[in-house]
């Protein structure tokens, strides 16, 4: 049990490393000068080459990662240069967006999938099943910037019910900062509750075969009450893989959405980043990102072991 | 079961019947843009933009005077274009590595794995990002980007349908018989899984025309001149307020074209015996 | 009893859900006072001094608002007085003598004087300066402190625009204590001192209570940073901002113009918009190619396809505004025969293929589609690259590494840069030249006019860039707010004016 954690722990960490290098070699090779974008078309040579090197860009490659690597180990990731503050903090104050952002979806997600998925499971082969899962479908279709840009002209510009994007800080006052998040969180969820209505259902629907649900209904229950008791936790399972893969195309989505509903997140810090050849912040917001979903997938993969020991086993072949 | 007496099975179920005729219906109109479309939409004509919808221009014109029928099926076949190949590059990366990871087992396999988890860490929109700022926004790239995200995918399914077939009497025979690891993978395991394969592709395509469209929106997917139905919806957003069928007819389309290709893959795994289908599936999602 | 936990999780979820959305609206929206405005920019900037880098969103932010400089430029690009409350010019034009306001002080509360005129002109002249208009201060001999409110200034030579020059955002006074942390924290003389930036979301300013000049009747300013257009017209529909000084949905403009609530305020800026072309580069280093193309371009169609209508044909590289200002659109009237004639002349008859670099904004993605399209009907075959301002800066601007480009150059008076044979247009003239030096060192209007027009015929006759149109400043705001910049004579959102009607 212990190596099999620590396997896949040593994975993650495998996983990390292979991926900042990537990260930092990709984007070694991105044309264009920072010190002359941050200086403009009319600054001298001299003043950029000034900057250059205050910027510390002409140094060679291996040793600009391996600080860079370093450096990072101990959460440093560097001073930008076009902001002159301490990129992690500047992660940091982002994430404080980002994740709440994506939580909020999860949880719409779930809110609303899991209920949909077990209605539709019980109504199996009846009209209200296949209604459910045409909203689902739908859902699942429609793209989710254009989903984003329906809400708001319905909730914030023809009903004025909520902001059109925007965001409070935290500390300032949260209520005002929930309410910035509510139409992005469901413009996120919608995709992602369709699918796990889909997958909860499918499961549900396999597991009413079982022998082990014929069993209970012989020892007494009603076919929905052993349903409930004994087979929406091993419908758990395949949901749970779901949730894991969806999560980084949830992460994917805040992208989009930031964009949306201008919400000062990692997504749009990330589009921001790159237009102004602010290498160090891309590659520290890069990184985190792909460190945040390659953890949630640990987790899943710990969590998922944890409750089918079959799989712990195969993962010793 | 040979393909024709799969393919009546298939059709009598709802769900593939009307996925399958509604794909084919957008996918022929995409084709034919190849040859013909109803007017050129290279020649932009300021004077005739924002026409309604006329005998002459069967769905209007956008802003640039462009003929709105010839657009839908220029953006629907580069839509169409960009999330098949996409598929392709999963299809022929992933289910080698997953077929071999399976059949040899060993070292092989964990390096397999582990360069899943590697990928999936890189949703298309990131592998976009990446390669577009480095390369350049375009549609290859943004093809590119999303066959990355296809590859542990199709690793996973192939892995998956392979491992629970491989405990089959007739595998262990070809192993005693002295088939190599390598022959087994392409000669047992891969026609075994092909109707599983077809499933996931069928749900990535649809995967990809929305990542496409989503990449296009942000500008790092088709770039213009070119046209395909994620442009469209971006080009014409702000436009909304003063000629919303701009932005109604490609989302539409998109909407769509996605659910029936849907329709038309859980049409085929229901076709495909269902415990089983459903049963390998789950295992591939481990 | 794993399916009571798990109705319960998903109770619990549904039930916060639930209550947040209930406590958010039980909330009301921030209370808006009537001297509060809301300004929505596209690009949020780098950092706040704007004497450190080139990015107009610096100065959208700062100019006579945070920080001011010697002279002001007003909303019609006149030279106007501000730190400095009057001037004396010497006979030969180099020396000036500027006599500053007295009782200023810095937000910080440290009094304003001569030693920090003399630090700014001299940090801007300095040998590791990163000033991005250096060549405002190289033709500065030397900057003397006179005493505590008066400052002597001696040029190498007569300038003309050098009280212009002064008045810009690259130009303004700071102060030695804090000058290093202006990026961050900028400290100036203006009537606004810097609040807060939250990152990514919006800068706040408000007005200082020791402003020593017209009292301002904003007392708060929040800029919000808004990229995506559509979401830019969905935050003025539903109020969220009062304005848009710079609106980037042009052809969302009708609905506001229809709507009551809005004001739509059209106005010029000093963007000269052009198809840049690289006249070292074959087939672009023959004239009669070039004449062509400025045969072929149709204006209106490019103002109405990219821009919606909005925008003033020019005919070379001069803002129509500036009273110096002669047409020259005519130059080279749209006749597609001729074209052809032409290019035939020149060795292509059947045409030839090239390509045309376009950065992100749509005058150039849109632009030149427009173009690609209108070229091909004479047999050019372009092909339309996309890449983003680093990449441009990279390979069109320092590598000259393009064919064609489409930009907009909206530093203020800069037919200069075609005096500059390494100039990205690669146009290498000595008669420019010449005509340059001696309108640099003319003073007098009479004999600026002249040279202007001069200047402006020859680039126009030479066909240097195809001259498109010049990019219109179009403001959306609330009907009910008034004294905004209509016009875009340098770059910057001067709230002083700006006031609320009853």
């Amino acid at each position: 049990m212990v190596s099999f954690f620590l396997q896949r722990i040593f994975g993650f960490i495998l996983t990390v490393f292979i991926a900042s290098l990537v990260i930092f070699l990709l984007l070694d090779i991105l044309p264009g000068n920072p010190a002359r974008f941050i200086l403009g078309i009319n600054a001298s040579e001299q003043s950029v080459n000034m900057l250059a090197e205050q910027m510390g860009l002409n140094q060679p490659i291996w040793q600009r990662f391996i600080s860079w690597f370093l450096r990072l180990l101990v959460g440093d990731f560097g001073i930008s240069h076009s902001q002159n503050i301490s990129v992690f903090s500047l992660i940091l104050e982002r994430l404080q967006i980002t994740l709440p952002l994506a939580i909020f979806a999860m949880v719409i997600a779930i809110s609303i999938g899991l209920p949909i998925g077990i209605m539709a499971a019980n109504r199996h082969g009846k009209i209200s099943d296949s209604f459910l899962m045409m909203l689902a479908q739908t859902g699942v279709a429609i793209p989710n910037f254009w989903f984003g840009m329906l809400l708001v002209l319905l909730f914030s510009v023809t009903l004025g019910w909520l902001p059109t994007g925007g965001f409070t800080p935290w500390n300032e006052n949260y209520l005002l900062s929930l309410k910035s998040l509510i139409l992005p969180s469901i413009a996120l969820a919608l995709p992602q509750a369709s699918i796990l209505a889909r997958v909860m259902r499918t499961a549900l629907i396999d597991v009413s075969h079982a022998d082990y649900i014929r069993t209970a209904q012989a020892k007494g229950l009603t076919k929905k009450q052993a349903i409930w008791r004994h087979g929406v936790q091993n419908a758990m399972l395949p949901v749970l893989t779901i949730l894991g893969l969806q999560f980084a195309f949830l992460i994917a989505g805040t992208i989009i959405v930031e964009n949306v509903f201008y919400l000062p997140g990692l997504g749009k810090l990330i589009f921001t980043a790159i237009s102004e050849r602010d290498l160090i912040i891309v590659r520290g917001a890069l990184i985190v990102l792909v460190i945040g979903v390659t953890f949630i997938m640990l987790i899943i993969d710990l969590l998922y072991a944890l409750i089918d020991p079959r799989l712990r086993l195969r993962g010793k072949q | 079961m040979s393909n024709q007496r799969f393919f009546k099975k298939a059709y009598s179920h709802l769900s593939f019947r009307i996925g399958f005729i509604g794909s084919l219906i957008f996918a022929l109109l995409a084709l034919i843009s190849i040859f013909w479309t109803p007017y050129d939409i290279t020649q932009l004509d300021i004077a005739n933009r924002f026409l309604p919808l006329s005998s002459q221009y069967l769905l209007g014109t956008d802003f640039f005077g462009r003929d709105m029928l010839s657009m839908l099926m220029s953006g629907a076949l580069t839509s169409f274009i960009v999330a098949f190949i996409a598929v392709g590059i999963g299809l022929s990366i992933g289910v080698p590595l997953g077929l071999l990871a399976a059949s040899y087992g060993g070292i092989l396999e964990w390096l397999v794995l582990k360069g899943n988890d590697f990928l999936f860490a890189f949703p298309a929109i990131i592998s976009a990002i990446i390669i577009t700022t480095v390369f350049g926004p375009s549609a290859i790239n943004a093809i590119i980007a999303i066959g990355i995200f296809n590859i542990p995918v199709f690793a996973r399914v192939a892995r998956g349908g392979a491992l629970s077939i491989i405990s089959h009497d007739y595998i262990s025979a070809a192993r005693l018989s002295g088939r190599s690891s390598f022959n087994i993978a392409f000669k047992h395991l891969l026609p075994n899984i092909t109707s599983l394969l077809i499933v996931q592709a069928s749900v990535q395509l649809s995967l990809g025309i929305l990542a496409e469209a989503g990449l296009s929106y942000i500008g790092l997917g088709t770039q213009p001149p070119a046209t395909s139905l994620g442009l469209m919806l971006k080009e014409a957003q702000s436009l909304f307020l003063l000629y919303p069928m701009l932005a109604i007819l490609p989302g539409i389309t998109i909407i769509a074209i996605v659910i029936f290709l849907n329709l038309l893959g859980d049409g085929l795994r229901d076709t495909l015996d269902p415990k089983l289908a459903r049963q390998e599936t789950l295992d591939a999602a481990s | 009893m794993f399916i009571h936990s798990f109705k319960k999780s998903i109770l619990i979820a549904l039930t916060f859900f639930i209550f947040s959305i209930i406590g958010a609206f039980a909330q009301s929206d921030e209370i808006k006072l009537a001297d509060e405005i809301k300004l929505g920019l596209v690009l949020e900037p780098p950092h706040l001094d704007p004497t450190a880098g080139a990015a107009a969103a610096i100065d959208e932010i700062v100019y006579a608002n945070v920080f001011e400089g010697l002279t002001r430029i007003d909303e019609n690009g006149a030279v106007q007085p501000s730190l400095a409350t009057s001037w004396t010019i010497s006979d030969d034009n180099i020396n000036y003598i500027f006599n500053l306001k007295s009782g200023v002080t810095f937000h910080d509360g440290s009094a304003f004087n001569a030693d920090d005129v003399v630090y700014s002109f001299e940090r801007a002249m300095g040998e590791d300066s990163v000033n991005a208009q250096k060549g405002i201060f190289s033709i500065i001999e030397e900057v003397r402190k006179i005493d505590p409110v008066t400052v002597a200034i001696q040029l190498k030579q007569p300038t003309g625009d050098f009280l212009f020059n002064i008045g810009r955002g690259d130009a303004v006074i700071v102060e030695k204590a804090t000058a290093e942390n202006n990026k961050t924290n900028p400290i100036g003389t203006g009537p606004y001192r810097f609040v807060k930036w939250d990152k990514g979301s919006r800068i706040i300013l408000e007005a200082t209570i020791n402003y020593v000049g017209e009292p301002v009747a904003i007392k708060k300013a929040t800029f919000v940073f808004i990229s995506d257009p559509n979401t830019a017209i969905a935050a003025m529909l539903a109020r969220d901002i009062d304005g848009f000084p710079i609106f980037p949905a042009p052809e969302s403009m009708e609905v506001f113009k229809k709507d009551a609530r809005f004001n739509v305020l059209i106005g010029t800026t000093e963007g000269e918009t052009i198809l840049a072309t690289n006249n070292k580069k074959a087939p672009f280093d023959n004239i009669l190619v070039r004449q062509a193309i400025a045969h072929t371009i149709d204006r209106k169609a490019i103002i109405d396809g990219a821009m919606f209508g909005y925008g003033t044909p020019i005919g070379s590289h001069f803002a129509p505004h500036n009273p110096h200002y002669i047409d020259k659109v005519n130059t080279y009237p749209h006749d597609l025969e001729k074209a052809k004639e032409l290019l035939a002349k020149a060795g292509f008859p059947e045409g030839f293929k090239a390509t045309i670099k376009l950065p992100p904004p749509s005058y150039a993605r849109r632009g030149g589609q427009i173009i690609a399209s209108q070229l091909r009907e004479i047999g050019i075959d372009l092909e339309l690259i996309n890449i983003d301002w680093g990449q441009w800066l990279e390979d069109v601007f320092t590598n000259k590494d393009y064919d064609l480009t489409i930009v907009s150059h909206v530093e203020p008076f800069d037919i200069g840069i075609y005096a500059n044979p390494d100039y990205y247009f690669q146009f290498d003239n000595k008669d420019f030249k010449a005509i340059m030096e001696q309108l640099d060192a003319t003073t007098n209007d009479e004999g600026r006019r002249a040279l202007s027009y001069y200047a402006q015929d020859f680039l126009a006759r030479h066909a240097v860039n195809g001259y498109l149109f010049q990019l219109a400043k179009t403001g959306v705001y609330d009907a009910k707010l008034s004294g905004m910049w209509a016009n875009a004579p340098v770059e910057g959102n001067d709230l002083t004016k700006m006031v609320w009607a009853k």
